[in-house]
C-alpha cells in the first residue's frame, strides 16, 4: 500500500480514536456543572456524590483526549504536509485560537475541578467547573469552524497557490459551520446522555438503588429524550445545508447515480460503484424527493453530475445509515424510559438491559455522522481547494505502515481498558452505594427524608 | 533589516515559540522527570510523587501543543519539513506521551492488584518520551542530518535530556515533599546533576563544530567576549547548586525551592545559547524564519489574541500552582 493510503487510514484511526472523547468530555462538563449548581442549591449530597462519580469519568476521557489530541498536531506535519502549505494561513489562526482559548484555559482549571473541592471556595470550584465546561466547548468551536470551513471554504484567495484570508468572519462562520457545530454539540449531548443513563442502568441492575443512582439516571434519560428529537430536527437540516453545498455528498448518502425528479428513498442497497448501479436496492418511492425537496417531484443531484469527483459511494451511503438507525434506537429507548420514569416512577428491568448496552450508543451513531460527512468530502481534503492525494507526506509507506500498526494495537488496547476502568468504576459505586463518608460536603438535613425512603 | 511587520512578525512569533518551548521544558521536565525517578521508589513514595504533580501536568503538556501549535501555524513549512524528518522519533516521543498520560489517570482507577502495572507504564512512557525529545534535539543540532555519527549523537543526547529531566523532576520533589522521600530525591539531583552537565557540555561544543556558519557566530571578536558569560555563569550555576546539594535538606526547609530555579536558570541559558547558535534559521541552515513564515496577515490576527490571552494564561496558571502551593498532600477527588 502507498503512503497516501496509509496516512488516510492512519489519520481516520487518529481522528476516529480522539473524537471519541472530547465527545463526552464536551457535554459531560456542563452535566457536572448542573449536579454541582443543583448541589448548590438543594444542599443535597446526592448530587455531590454524582458529581465526584462523574469527575473520574471525566478525567478519565479527558487525558485520553489530551493524549490523543497532542498527536494530531503532530501528524498534520508528519503525514499532511501539503496541508499546512496550502491553507495555514487559514487553518493556523483558528488552530492557534483553539489552543489559546480553550486547552490552557481547561487544562488549568481541571485541577482546581479534580482535586480542589477542599482547597478552594465552593464558589470557586464551581467557577473552576464552568470554565472547564466553556473551555470543552470553545475548543469546538475554532475545530469545527476549520473543519466546516474545509467542507464549505469562504472568505479567502488564492495566490500563488496558497490561500490567503480576506474575510475572517466568512471563514469562521463559512456556510455548513452553524448546522454543523449545533449538529456536533447536540451529538455530545446525547452521547453523554446515554452514557450517564447506560452507567446509571448498569448500577441498577447491580442492586444500586442509591439517591446519586437515580439522580444521575434521570439526568440522563431526560437529557437523551429531550435532546433526540432536537437532534433529528436539526441533523434534517444539516442535510439540506450539505444538498445546497456538496451535492455530491447528499448523492453519496442517498446513493442516486442519476439527477431527476421523483427520487426514491433508498433505505437498503448495495451500491456498484463499477456498474455505477445499486444491486439489492428496496426503496420508498419519492422519499428522498420529499425529504431533500420537500415534494414528490423535487430533482435531486445525482452521482452523474460528478463523475470522477464524489465520495466512494457505500461507506458513506452506509454509514449515514448506521447514524440515522441509531438515532432512532435513542429516540425509542429514551422516549420510553422517559415515560416510566415520569409516570411510574420506576424504571422497568427490560428498559435497563437496554440501556447499558446503549451507554456508547452515542460513539457510534458519532463515528457514522463524521465518517460520512469526512467520507464525503473525497476526494478532496478542502472542497475545491486541495485534493488530499496532494497534501500527503514524502515519508516512505512503509513507515507510515509501520505506525499505523502500532497505534492501531495501541488504541485498541486503550479502548478496552477505558471501558473496562469504566465498568470497575460503576460496578464499585454500586456496591458501595452512597455509605462512603464525603468529608468536604455539607449535607444539610433537608436532604435526609429522601434518603431514609429509598 | 527594516523594521515592517512582515520582517517583526516572523521574529516575534519565533520568540514567542522559543519561550513556549522554554517554559515547556522545565514544566513537562518536572513531571516527566518524576516517572523516570519512579524506577527508584516505592509504592507509597509513588502516590506522593504523583501528588506532587497531579494538578499540574495536564496544563504543563498544552505548552508542547502551544510550541508546536506556534510551528504549525506560524511557519508552516517548517513544520512539514521537521516533522516528516523526524517522523519515527516524533511517533515514538507520542506513544509515551500517551502511555503516560493516561497510566496518570489509570492507575488511580483501576483495580488495586493492577496498580503495578501502570505505575511501570508511567515510568517507561515518561522514559520514552523524554529520551524521544532528546533525540530530536540532538538530531536538531546537527541540522537534521541522519548519519550513523548523528544518530550515536541524538542517543547521547537522549540520555542526558532524559537525565536532565531526571534532575528537575528530583528538584521538584525537593520543595513538594519532606522526610524520606525530599532526602532521597538530593540524592538522585546529585547523580542526575552529573549527566546534565555532561550533556550540555556535549551540545555545546559539538553545535559548533558541526556548522562553521555557528562556529563563526561564537568564536570571533567581540562576540566571544560579550557571549563569555553565558557558558561561565552555566558553569558557575552547576557547581554552586552541586554544592547547595551537599546541604540540602537545610534546617526550616530553607532553600527548598532554590535547587528548580537554579535548574530552570540552567536550563534558560542554554536555551538562549541555542537560539544565538541557529537564528535566524528555524530549519537549521536550510530555512531562515521569513522564509518559512506565513502570511503577515495570518500572523497579525493571532498575535492580537495571543497578546490579550498569554497573561490571562500565565496569570491563572499561577494561580493553579499556589492554589496547590505547599508540601504534596493525598489528591483527592471529594
Amino acid at each position: 500500500m502507498d503512503a497516501l493510503l496509509l496516512s488516510r487510514i492512519q489519520f481516520a484511526a487518529n481522528i476516529s480514536f480522539h473524537i471519541l472523547f472530547p465527545t463526552i468530555t464536551i457535554s459531560l462538563g456542563w452535566v457536572l456543572l448542573f449536579f454541582k449548581l443543583r448541589y448548590n442549591a438543594t444542599g443535597d449530597a446526592a448530587w455531590m456524590r454524582a458529581y465526584f462519580f462523574w469527575v473520574k469519568v471525566f478525567a478519565l476521557s479527558f487525558a485520553l483526549g489530551v493524549v490523543s489530541g497532542v498527536t494530531m498536531t503532530f501528524q498534520f506535519g508528519t503525514n499532511w504536509p501539503g496541508f499546512m502549505e496550502t491553507v495555514g494561513n487559514i487553518a493556523g489562526p483558528l488552530l492557534a485560537y483553539e489552543v489559546l482559548t480553550a486547552f490552557f484555559l481547561e487544562a488549568v482549571f481541571l485541577g482546581i475541578m479534580l482535586f480542589g473541592f477542599r482547597r478552594v471556595s465552593n464558589a470557586v470550584h464551581t467557577l473552576a467547573t464552568l470554565l472547564v465546561a466553556f473551555g470543552t466547548t470553545m475548543s469546538a468551536v475554532w475545530i469545527l469552524a476549520l473543519n466546516s470551513w474545509m467542507q464549505t471554504p469562504a472568505g479567502f484567495e488564492m495566490r500563488d497557490g496558497v490561500a490567503h484570508a480576506t474575510d475572517w468572519w466568512a471563514i469562521v462562520f463559512n456556510p455548513s459551520f452553524p448546522y454543523r457545530f449545533v449538529h456536533m454539540l447536540i451529538a455530545s449531548g446525547l452521547t453523554v446522555a446515554f452514557l450517564v443513563a447506560g452507567m446509571s442502568a448498569l448500577r441498577y441492575l447491580a442492586g444500586d438503588r442509591s439517591a446519586s443512582m437515580w439522580k444521575a439516571l434521570r439526568t440522563g434519560v431526560f437529557l437523551g429524550a429531550v435532546l433526540i428529537p432536537v437532534q433529528i430536527f436539526v441533523g434534517d437540516l444539516h442535510g439540506l445545508n450539505t444538498l445546497e453545498h456538496q451535492p455530491q455528498k447528499i448523492a453519496a448518502m442517498e446513493a442516486n447515480w442519476e439527477t431527476r425528479a421523483g427520487v426514491p428513498l433508498v433505505l437498503f442497497a448495495w451500491p456498484d460503484e463499477a456498474a455505477r448501479e445499486n444491486r439489492f436496492e428496496v426503496s420508498v418511492p419519492y422519499g428522498a424527493s420529499i425529504i431533500l425537496r420537500h415534494s414528490p417531484d423535487g430533482v435531486v443531484p445525482g452521482l452523474n453530475d460528478f463523475v470522477d469527483n464524489h465520495p466512494p459511494v457505500a461507506p458513506v451511503f452506509w454509514a449515514f445509515r448506521i447514524m440515522v438507525g441509531t438515532g432512532l434506537l435513542m429516540l425509542a429507548l429514551s422516549w420510553a424510559a422517559a415515560f416510566f420514569l415520569l409516570r411510574r416512577d420506576r424504571l422497568p428491568k427490560l428498559l435497563a438491559y437496554a440501556y447499558t448496552p446503549m451507554a456508547f450508543s452515542g460513539w457510534v451513531a458519532t463515528l457514522a455522522g463524521w465518517y460520512t460527512t469526512e467520507i464525503g468530502r473525497q476526494p478532496w481534503l478542502v472542497t475545491g481547494v486541495l485534493k488530499t492525494a496532494d497534501a500527503v507526506t514524502p515519508v516512505p509507506g512503509s513507515h507510515v505502515g509501520f505506525t499505523l500498526a502500532i497505534y492501531l494495537v495501541l488504541y485498541a488496547v486503550l479502548i478496552v481498558v477505558y471501558l473496562g476502568v469504566l465498568t470497575h468504576l460503576a460496578l464499585k459505586a454500586a456496591r458501595e452505594g452512597d455509605n462512603s463518608p464525603l468529608p468536604g460536603v455539607i449535607d444539610k438535613p433537608m436532604s435526609q427524608p429522601a434518603q431514609a425512603g429509598e | 533589516m527594516t523594521l515592517d511587520w512582515p520582517t517583526l512578525l516572523p521574529l516575534i512569533f519565533a520568540g514567542l515559540m522559543g519561550l513556549s518551548i522554554l517554559i515547556y521544558v522545565v514544566l513537562d521536565g518536572f513531571d516527566l522527570g518524576i516517572g523516570i525517578l519512579f524506577a527508584m521508589a516505592d509504592d507509597e513514595e509513588k502516590d506522593t510523587m504523583i501528588a506532587a504533580i497531579g494538578p499540574f501536568w495536564d496544563a504543563n503538556e498544552t505548552w508542547l501543543v502551544l510550541a508546536v501549535g506556534l510551528l504549525l501555524v506560524a511557519f508552516p513549512i517548517a513544520h512539514g519539513v521537521i516533522l516528516t524528518a523526524l517522523y519515527l522519533p516524533v511517533f515514538v516521543l507520542l506513544v509515551g506521551l500517551i502511555l503516560r498520560g493516561i497510566a496518570f489517570d489509570f492507575r488511580a482507577k483501576v483495580p488495586v492488584h493492577r496498580k503495578g502495572r501502570w505505575n511501570f507504564i508511567f515510568f517507561a512512557g515518561s522514559l520514552i518520551a523524554s529520551l524521544a525529545q532528546g533525540y530530536m534535539l540532538g538530531i536538531y543540532v546537527l541540522g537534521l542530518d541522519t548519519g550513523l555519527a548523528a544518530i550515536g549523537f541524538g542517543v547521547l543526547v537522549a540520555l542526558c535530556l532524559a537525565a536532565s529531566y531526571a534532575a528537575m523532576g528530583a528538584a521538584w520533589l525537593i520543595y513538594k515533599t519532606e522526610d524520606e522521600l525530599q532526602r532521597k530525591a538530593v540524592r538522585f539531583l546529585r547523580s542526575a546533576l552529573v549527566f546534565t552537565a555532561v550533556g550540555m557540555a556535549a551540545i555545546s561544543i559539538v553545535t559548533p563544530f558541526a556548522s562553521p556558519r555557528i562556529f563563526d557566530k561564537w568564536f570571533t571578536w567581540p562576540e566571544i567576549a560579550l557571549l563569555a558569560p553565558l557558558p561561565l555563569i552555566t558553569a558557575a550555576l552547576f557547581v554552586w547548586l552541586w554544592f547547595l546539594t551537599l546541604r540540602l535538606p537545610a534546617r526550616g526547609d530553607r532553600h527548598s525551592i532554590t535547587p528548580f530555579v537554579t535548574l530552570a536558570t540552567i536550563f534558560t541559558l542554554g536555551f538562549a545559547g541555542l537560539a544565538y547558535s541557529f537564528y535566524p534559521y528555524v530549519v537549521p541552515e536550510r530555512l531562515t524564519i521569513w522564509e518559512a513564515a506565513a502570511a503577515a496577515e495570518s500572523l497579525a490576527i493571532i498575535l492580537v489574541g495571543t497578546v490579550f490571552v498569554l497573561p490571562v494564561i500565565i496569570g491563572y496558571s499561577f494561580y493553579a500552582y499556589r492554589v496547590f502551593g505547599g508540601k504534596a498532600t493525598e489528591l483527592t477527588y471529594d
